[in-house]
């Protein structure tokens, strides 16, 4: 089952009541697919173009413009290692081929227990910090081939753990849900349709006049 | 003299401009790329398309742009002409930027022309060369794909040759409202795709191929089949259905191999359907009739010699003329329809139908105030759907009306018998239960509508009552929502409409090729096809001619047909291909077909447009008004018409509403005049429908009321003899609205007993559809697998089914 299970299906209607337009929600709704499945899936596009009154084709159009959207299955947590300039010049090519002998991989590739994939990324702004890595987006700076190793020691013991990991599995959205109370939730209004202030600026009560 | 000063004083003014040079007029809000072509100035262009929105994806139309800042490059289709600007299209730094968008475009483009169908029309190869850099900078290896993949099983994808310049996926979601393709992945790796599995199944996909400015999109009828300066091309008229889109047929060593959308402006605005656009391929199906068949004393069929075979077909015209029936006659070509009338003036033969009990009584069409598609589909109208699925029995009209509803805010309201392909754009959407149309546009007229009727919420009856009393411009598509239903119901709902807005107009939907060309040449007389095939089962028919007719196949109550067939002495057939029908006859009278002989086509909106022979027809094909003459020759009532020339004059001088008719006008092509008045005496639309009457029996509480339409893909002849679309008809389902599923307890998917009204059965595979209303049966017509038609029957109002599960 990699459509939407019951109980996101309902929090996808919900998000999707939050738009004026149906097809703005195609984004939020991606990530929900890809925290319920680990990537999106075919299915769960098809889904969604149910939901949102829309083609399978506009989804995978919007899915596959992102980077961050895996439309293949990916290990539990996804390694970026920076091979940008700066990280390159202090050992970003090494970095990279340690961590293919160490995972037993090649870049793009998953481990076969499905805890890592290695991918090689673009500059991720910690210039400074490098040669630097993200585990599940989650920065690690100036990683030495000793500092992968234990990286990869502690993961794959923290993924053997049940509950509260330091890294939740890859397409977590987050750990703890924000809700927006109905009375302050902007509702499905068109932006040429509002009227006065927004609506999570306080209301300036009139002066009472003594 | 006070008129042209009027004109010029109510003219908006225009924008003066200079484009290299010269000072020129634009209109206001007019895109430079448009302006200076009007002047001359071509602009090198891939992405813009003047029938869709511009992007600026492909960057080929940088011009120099001069707006009193300097001169700066700026895309000529994404900007209006502005006072004062001063354009050059022909600088150095114009022809640098046109030369390295070319560079960049041919980076990854393979330089495969010598075997690309476009090669020798293609805009990349033709414009690199006018404005090309003349060599490449770059030796890097191209980027590589899969050579084409089928996006559908009409059209091949090559993506190595796609610039992406967005004019398909332009095309599939804001002209045909199917975004079944669509820009994947980003950056280097950018492609177009479908998503896995769902081809681009779209009934407008050939337009894609069409207006691809280079040959990623190639069409699986033409590929391979030549070259194009080896085409020679006639434009002429699409004769599937009623629109009377524009084609220009293009054929190489007397073969037809393509067929192309021209540009009209009152009619298709260059888009085709795939059943326009590809069913030449019928024209050199190897079951085209070449030869005159009659039937030998063996009762098997033997060729013969037209002399001989006219003889014999002359004889059985000789029969009482009262007890002659003609039936069909919308294939053929106006000259054809017209010579068959003159003949059948001269035999005195009262009776003949072209419509064959799937469209609307003559007398309607003749009585109706008619509209134009332009007034139909004019910004802010209002149009009433009160026919059936336009994407499926007229899709070029479809186009027109779901441009004009989501683009220039017409308002639609959809009187169908179930959600149609405009349905998502309907501001009122009445789906009556078969049997109630008349009392539900009767409460809109009434302005009762307060309550449910005829299963149509209160509140769409109110919101069509509110349009209707708008006072803005009506127009009523006007057709058969459902063939299992009596047309009489639509003649009732006609009336109520128009007498809630007496300035109605109406654009007849009916889908038949040249229908309106029959009904104005006087082939449409007398009885109707279901009354002449009642009075030929009663023996009351001693000769029956079809004129390219296959009611076995396509009237509405087959048993009637196969009764009728029994009972007359003579069958007549006149047709292109040996149909079940004709396959009873007793003689078959070979005619040449569509590209195949000159005539003229009259459209839905009584617009006259040619049709231009490109190829000679097969074996000893005629055409249609030499068939006629013949006849009449040998039942020595000459008509004295030896050419095309000599029966247009006599057109014109025995129809009024030909009498105008500029012949040579006609033949040059362009959009063609619309036919004057005629003088036929039709009694109004308020006493037809008064003189209607149509009893709707009661609604069984256990049964479910039919809705039998059409879809594109049929086994309809012309779909079914051109090879690649043979196989898209679909098979035979009945779909139910979800909530009726509980109460037959079947599920979605289940094989389903389904009773007809005769006590027949058949097992028939059940989907549910949101958009069947509650206590209705649809199944499509003439699809694979069971023939609904054996379940319809002319002589009720309606059709009552049972469904059991299992």
């Amino acid at each position: 089952m990699t459509r939407l299970h019951a109980a996101n299906e309902l929090l996808a209607k919900e998000v999707i009541a939050r738009y004026p337009v149906k097809k703005s929600a195609l984004i939020p709704l991606l990530h929900l697919v890809q925290e319920q499945n680990g990537y999106v899936t075919n299915e769960g596009m098809s889904h969604l173009a149910e939901l949102l009154d829309i083609t399978s084709a506009e989804v995978l159009g919007t899915c596959s413009f992102y980077e961050m959207f895996k439309l293949e299955p990916v290990g539990r947590y996804v390694i970026n290692v920076c091979g940008t300039m700066s990280c390159q010049l202090l050992g970003a090519d090494e970095l990279i081929h340690h961590a293919e002998e160490r995972l037993g991989i090649k870049v793009g590739a998953t481990t076969d227990d499905g805890l890592f994939t290695l991918e090689r990324a673009e500059c991720q702004a910690a210039c400074t910090e490098a040669p630097c890595l993200q585990v599940n987006y989650r920065h690690e700076f100036r990683v030495t081939h000793d500092n992968f190793d234990s990286l990869v020691d502690r993961l794959t013991a923290d993924s053997k753990k049940n509950g509260s990991a330091a890294i939740p599995p890859h397409g977590t959205l987050s750990q703890t849900r924000q809700q927006i109370p109905a009375g302050r939730a902007v509702g499905a209004v068109a932006p040429d349709e509002v009227n006065g202030p927004p609506v999570w600026l306080p209301i300036d009560e009139p002066e009472e006049t003594s | 003299m006070t008129d042209t000063a009027n004109e010029q004083a109510e003219a908006p003014p225009g924008i003066s401009f200079t484009i290299n040079g010269a000072t020129v007029e634009a209109n206001p809000g007019e895109l430079l790329i448009d302006a200076a072509e009007r002047h001359g100035v071509y602009i090198p262009r891939f992405c813009y398309h003047p029938r869709m929105k511009s992007v600026g994806m492909c960057r080929m139309c940088l011009v120099d742009v001069d707006r009193g800042r300097g001169a700066r490059l700026e895309p000529a289709c994404m900007i209006t002409a502005a006072p004062d600007m001063i354009v050059d299209t022909e600088s150095d730094q114009t022809q640098r930027a046109q030369e390295g968008i070319l560079d960049l475009l041919l980076v990854n483009h393979p330089l495969d022309c010598p075997v690309c169908d476009k090669g020798g029309e293609c805009p990349l190869q033709d414009q690199t060369v006018a404005y090309g850099p003349g060599e490449s900078r770059f030796v890097e290896e191209k980027r590589h794909y899969e050579k084409p993949i089928p996006i559908s099983d009409l059209v091949y994808l090559d993506r190595e040759r796609c610039i992406l310049c967005d004019r398909c996926t332009r095309f599939a979601s804001d002209v045909a409202g199917d975004p079944l393709i669509h820009f994947i992945d980003r950056g280097n790796e950018t492609q177009v795709n479908t998503f896995p599995d769902e081809p681009f199944s779209s009934y407008f996909s050939g337009n894609t191929v069409q207006i691809c400015p280079v040959g990623a999109l190639t069409a699986e009828p033409y590929r391979f089949k030549a070259r194009p300066w080896d085409l020679a091309e006639n434009e002429s008229t699409a004769v599937v259905d009623s629109t009377g889109a524009r084609v220009v047929l293009q054929s190489s060593r007397d073969e037809l191999v393509r067929v192309l959308g021209v540009d009209s402006d009152a009619v298709n605005w260059s888009w085709l359907s795939d059943k326009e656009r590809f069913t030449y391929e019928a024209n050199g199906s190897e079951e085209r009739l070449t030869d005159p068949l009659v039937r030998s004393e063996s009762g098997e069929f033997a060729t013969a010699r037209w002399a001989d075979a006219a003889a014999f077909a002359a004889e059985a015209l000789q029969a009482d003329p009262s007890l002659i029936g003609v039936i069909g006659g919308a294939r053929l070509p106006v000259e054809g329809q017209f010579m068959w009338s003159t003949l059948l003036d001269a035999l005195g033969v009262r009776d003949a139908d072209p419509q064959i009990g799937d469209g609307l009584e003559t007398e309607l069409i003749q009585s109706l105030p008619r509209a134009t598609i332009a007034e139909a589909a004019a910004p802010g109208g209002v149009v009433v759907l009160l026919s059936g699925d336009l994407k499926e029995e007229l899709p070029t009209l479809y186009l027109r009306l779901r441009h004009a509803a989501v683009e220039d805010g017409a308002s639609l309201i959809e009187m169908t018998a179930r959600a149609t392909g405009l349905s998502r754009f309907a501001k009122a959407k009445l789906h009556a239960l078969p049997g109630t149309i008349d009392d539900v546009a009767e409460a809109v007229a009434a302005g009762t509508t307060s309550e449910t009727v005829g299963g149509v919420d209160a509140a769409e009856l109110a919101m069509a009552a509110k349009l209707l009393g708008s006072g803005r411009p009506v127009t009523v598509v006007i057709g058969r929502t459902n063939l299992a239903e009596d047309p009489g119901l639509i003649t009732k709902a006609a009336a109520a409409i128009h007498r809630l807005v007496p300035e109605a107009k109406f654009l007849p939907a009916l889908r038949r090729g040249n229908i309106h060309g029959a009904i104005e040449t006087g082939l449409a007389r007398g009885r109707t096809t279901t009354e002449i095939l009642e009075d030929a089962a009663a023996g009351e028919v001693e000769t029956l001619v079809l004129l390219g007719a296959d009611p076995l196949a396509d009237f509405p109550d087959r048993a009637l047909v196969s009764s009728a067939f029994d009972m007359v002495e003579n069958l007549v057939a006149v047709d292109t291909f040996a149909t079940a029908s004709s396959a009873r006859a007793d003689v078959i009278l070979p005619a040449a077909s569509f590209g195949e002989v000159d005539g003229s086509f009259v459209n839905l909106e009584r617009r006259i447009s040619p049709l231009r022979a490109k190829v000679t027809a097969p074996g000893q094909g005629r055409a249609d008004w030499m068939i006629a003459a013949e006849l009449a020759a040998a039942l020595d009532h000459d008509l004295n018409v030896t050419s095309l020339d000599e029966v247009r004059t006599l057109l014109s001088s025995t129809m009024p509403a030909f009498a105008d008719i500029d012949w040579s006008n006609i033949d040059a092509g362009g959009d063609g005049p619309l036919l004057g008045a005629t003088n036929a005496v039709t009694p109004s639309l308020a006493d037809i429908a008064a003189a209607t009457s149509v009893a709707v029996p009661a609604v069984d509480g256990y049964g479910l009321r039919l809705v039998v339409d059409r879809k594109l893909w049929d086994l309809g002849t012309m779909v079914q003899q051109s090879q690649s679309l043979a196989h898209l008809a679909a098979d035979t389902t009945l779909a139910l609205s979800p909530a009726d599923f509980d109460a037959l307890g079947v599920q979605d998917g289940s094989t389903i007993t389904v009773t007809g009204p005769g006590g027949a059965t058949a097992e028939l595979e059940v989907s549910a559809s949101a958009g069947v209303p509650r206590g209705v049966a649809h199944v499509p017509y003439r699809m694979n697998g069971f023939d609904v038609g054996t379940f319809l029957s002319a002589s009720t109002a309606v059709i009552d089914v049972r469904v059991n599960a299992g």
